[in-house]
């Protein structure tokens, strides 16, 4: 599925090295020419995206157990786009994050995404920077405008500039026109829009690929309408998106069908492979994922043609050899070691008693013959044991496991 | 006096001796000009531009006769524009610092590669400096950063204080490799990293650096990477495949790295190193500069640009990069301010605060301020305004109040509002209606009864 397109411009690997090639032989006939070519070819690395920097911000708008499917979408975009080279620090992950310990996962700290246990996304090293009940609608909305708290940590926040590329996936349930999240609120697609034209007015990012895995996704991105947004969708407004294929030992749904796919043509993807958007565009089609995938290119100034996977989901560093160097001749300057020397202290510390046991002891045989309503210090007090868990009651697990069975049943994704 | 200053046997030493002699403000060039016959100017240089915003000029072949000043300014003219042009802004500078308001095809290839290198104007910068030993086995390396900072990275830093503050930590790590394998080269007898592989290399290490920043500041890397005595000697190499001279690059808006190669000749392991931070310094202040936004672009013919003298930085790079950043300073503050205008005007029930009222408004005498100094020259007082002005409005901008959740299409509003109210005005209208038809009613039948 990732075959190379190879475009006219100076900008593709193979016609770079063939030209390389040329210039080999040319440099019998005149060395200007070589000049002027390395020159064309170092500046077409500069000018062809324009980006330095790359953010991501993965979103998985769903909780519950029987949402795992959105959890584990998110979490192999997180881990593509790792791979990829974009760093933690780069990347603002939003999930419930209530799958990996749930008390109804078999196989408790791991998050799977392919039958038969294959792969486990959940891993050693995800940091995930909103959890639980911090994924909401307005956080999510703050984090890309920007209008965050003072005291928020620097994870926390999108410190994108004018020079970023940003990658947005969404996924979870959503309808014609919203999203749901976290099944208490809605973001709809007006206000999506709006904050995309607030981070465009401050320069937040250079340009945006929007990715929305969820039923209806087509509808979130009909109302866009700043400058350099990409959008993709797993399927069009009216349509619903389709979950891939249930584990018997899990219990449910894995994966959803488009980022299942998409997860099998990013695999293709290393540093520095040179596929483009187009073949992004292919991904999952009808025989695969049974609703339509989308996309919007209206908006970008680019053609998708020449915009490289890895402009958005990894983290291509422009480089420049630096050919200037100062002669410094001032001889250096020692520091003197100017922190105070502190005596060591000869008298030993102890630690005060955090429960004067005797005293209380000794209050307790007073106050046991004087007053009994000061129960809590008797020492006939047993204190009632309140350990985490309690088995639930048999109603209850009859009903958790009538719910697994609907989860087996071939349903719609959202 | 001058006299004597501008006969000295270098220009280097004239421009030092005029320096003693006075003072020029910030935001002033002063050129002298010296006849053609004066030999502080070496063969071939028409132009000696100092470290001081003082530059010397050699007067053309028509100066033999003595003509009044206006036809000597009058010859002079393109020779002095053209030094304006390198010690003060240019037309392409003020383009790029308004980068974000010109349209990309406006823009120059060179000025779009500047604008993507430099860092935008910001408040404070973070420097780190961090030492990579992926071999701590073999090389017990010392590197004296502390006193090297001081004595090279402060004084530029001092000097570029109004411009922003900054703030320089530095680490160590260990067990830290590049994400690339170099390729032995047998024609070099050494290894080497090719100019392509290089976009490749930051990415693993970045993961390891950490950050100890608590504000948003952009951060600045310099690694200095030593590598293991498998992989000794390590030279990067450019597109033709000639070694670089400094073995370093750089990465807009990110930092620069360098390669160290040491002679891990004991027999004894770890081998002691003392790094010799002048070298590593040399690289990493201009890779600084280039990061803050001093161009160095190449000088025109016949002109000789003097060194830049111990805080690396001269005084005209200075005044030019106050200019820059001060202009963009005022762009910035000024598109924030108009962008929330419209944000206000766009969303009609959106609630504004009294603090973020003043900082607008503070924000605007700011920009005022800022913009009458850049008419009369003051550099220093445009700039502290200028940041004052950026300050404020982006304190306004993003405050977090200003969030807007309420949004509320007609069609939603119909469909909440009319099941709620319809139902109970139903019975409301009937009870209207009766009551209208009983008042109609009651005076015919009062006239009625009379009769």
């Amino acid at each position: 599925m990732g075959t190379a397109g190879v475009s006219a411009s100076c900008i593709n690997m193979a016609s770079c090295s063939s030209l390389k090639i040329l210039t080999l032989l040319s440099l019998f006939l005149s060395p200007t020419i070589v000049e002027t070519n390395n020159i064309e070819a170092k500046a077409g690395q500069f000018f062809s995206s324009g980006h330095t920097n790359n953010w991501a911000v993965l979103v998985c708008t769903s909780r519950f157990w029987f949402n795992y499917r959105h959890v584990a979408n998110t979490l192999s975009v997180y881990r593509s786009v790792k791979r990829l080279g974009i760093p933690d620090s780069h990347i603002v992950l939003m999930l419930a994050d209530d799958m990996a310990c749930n008390h109804r996962n078999p196989k408790p700290a791991t998050v799977f995404s392919h039958k038969n246990m294959e792969l486990n996304v959940y891993g050693d090293d995800v940091e995930v920077d909103y959890r639980g009940y911090e994924v909401t609608v307005e956080n999510f909305l703050r984090v890309l405008t920007g209008r965050l708290p003072p005291s928020t940590p620097r994870s926390k926040r999108l410190l994108s500039d004018d020079r970023s590329n940003i990658l947005i996936y969404l996924t979870g349930h959503g309808g014609n026109g919203f999203l749901k999240f976290q099944d208490s609120e809605e973001i709809s697609n007006v206000e999506l829009a709006d904050a995309f034209e607030q981070m465009w007015t401050k320069r937040r990012y250079n340009e945006l690929l929007f990715i929305i895995d969820t039923c209806q996704g087509a509808s979130m991105y009909e109302r866009f309408y700043s400058p350099n947004i990409m959008a993709l969708a797993s399927s069009q407004v009216g349509e619903d998106s389709l979950s891939h294929q249930p584990d018997l030992a899990i219990g449910v749904h894995l994966m959803d069908r488009y980022t299942f796919y998409l997860l099998e043509f990013l695999e293709d993807i290393h540093p520095s492979s040179t596929t483009n958007m187009k073949d992004l565009f292919k991904v999952c089609p009808k025989s695969q994922c049974v609703s339509t995938p989308g996309h919007r290119t209206d908006l970008f100034l680019r053609d998708p043609g020449s915009v490289l996977i890895t402009d958005f989901f990894g983290s291509v560093r422009k480089v420049e050899i630096t050919t200037d160097t100062i002669n410094l001749t001032a001889p250096m300057v020692h520091l003197e070691d100017t922190r105070p020397v502190r005596e060591l202290r000869t008298e030993i510390q102890t630690y005060m008693d955090q429960l004067p046991v005797a005293e209380i002891i000794h209050q307790v045989k007073h106050t046991h013959t004087t007053n009994d309503n000061n129960r809590c210090l008797s020492p006939d007090f047993n204190p009632v044991h309140t350990s985490g868990l309690t088995p639930p009651p048999k109603h209850q697990v009859v009903a958790f496991l009538v719910a697994d069975w609907c989860c087996l049943l071939p349903t719609s994704g959202c | 006096m001058e006299e004597d200053a501008l006969n000295q046997s270098t220009a280097a030493e004239a421009d030092i001796s005029l320096h003693m002699l006075s003072e020029s403000p910030s935001g002033s060039v002063v050129i002298y000009v010296v006849p053609e016959s004066s030999t502080v100017l070496p063969e071939g240089v028409s132009v000696y531009v100092g470290q001081r915003r003082t530059a010397l000029l050699r007067a053309g072949g028509q100066m033999r006769v003595a003509v009044a000043l206006k036809e000597v300014l009058a010859s002079l003219e393109t020779w002095i524009k053209q030094v304006l042009q390198v010690m003060s802004f240019s037309h392409g500078d003020i383009t790029a610092a308004l980068s974000d308001r010109v349209r990309p095809g406006d823009r120059s290839r060179e000025g779009l590669a500047d604008s993507m290198r430099a860092f935008k104007s910001s408040p404070g910068y973070e420097i780190t400096f961090s030492l990579l030993n992926p071999d701590p086995t073999s090389h017990l390396l010392h590197w004296d950063v502390e006193a090297a900072i001081s004595s090279y990275i402060q004084p530029l830093l001092s000097k570029m204080a109004p411009v922003a503050n900054f703030s320089i930590d530095s680490q160590i790590l260990y067990y830290a490799v590049l994400g690339v394998n170099p390729r032995y080269d047998p024609t070099l007898n050494a290894y080497t990293l090719n100019a392509d592989s290089l976009s490749h290399v930051i990415n693993p290490v970045e993961a390891r650096l950490g950050s100890s920043a608590a504000s948003s500041n952009p951060v600045l890397n310099f690694l200095l990477y030593v590598p293991d005595s498998r992989h000794s000697p390590l030279h990067i190499t450019d597109h033709r495949r000639h070694t670089v001279p400094s073995n370093a690059f750089s990465s807009p808006r990110w930092g620069g790295i360098m390669v160290y190669n040491v002679n891990a000749s004991g027999t004894e392991l770890p081998v002691d190193v003392h790094i010799d931070m002048r070298r590593v310094m040399g690289v990493f202040l201009p890779q600084l500069r280039l990061m803050l936004g001093v161009q160095s672009a190449a000088p025109p013919p016949g002109f000789l640009i003097g060194p830049c003298g111990n805080a690396g930085l001269a005084d005209w790079e200075l005044d030019r990069l106050m200019w820059t950043r001060s202009v963009e300073n005022v762009a910035t503050a000024t598109t924030t301010i108009t962008s929330l205008a419209q944000l206000l005007d766009q969303i009609g029930n959106i609630v504004i605060n009294d603090n973020i009222a003043e900082q607008v408004s503070s924000a605007v005498a700011s920009l005022q301020l800022a913009v009458g100094q850049l008419e009369v020259g003051n550099l220093g007082l445009a700039m502290q305004y200028s940041k004052e002005a950026i300050l404020q409005s982006e304190r306004a901008f993003f405050d977090p109040s200003l969030l807007h959740l309420l949004y509320f299409p007609d069609d939603q509003k119909f469909a909440i509002y009319i099941p709620l109210f319809l139902p109970m005005c139903v019975p409301i209208l009937l009870s209207l209606l009766k009551m209208a038809s009983e008042v109609r009613q009651r005076p015919g039948q009062g006239q009625a009864k009379k009769d």
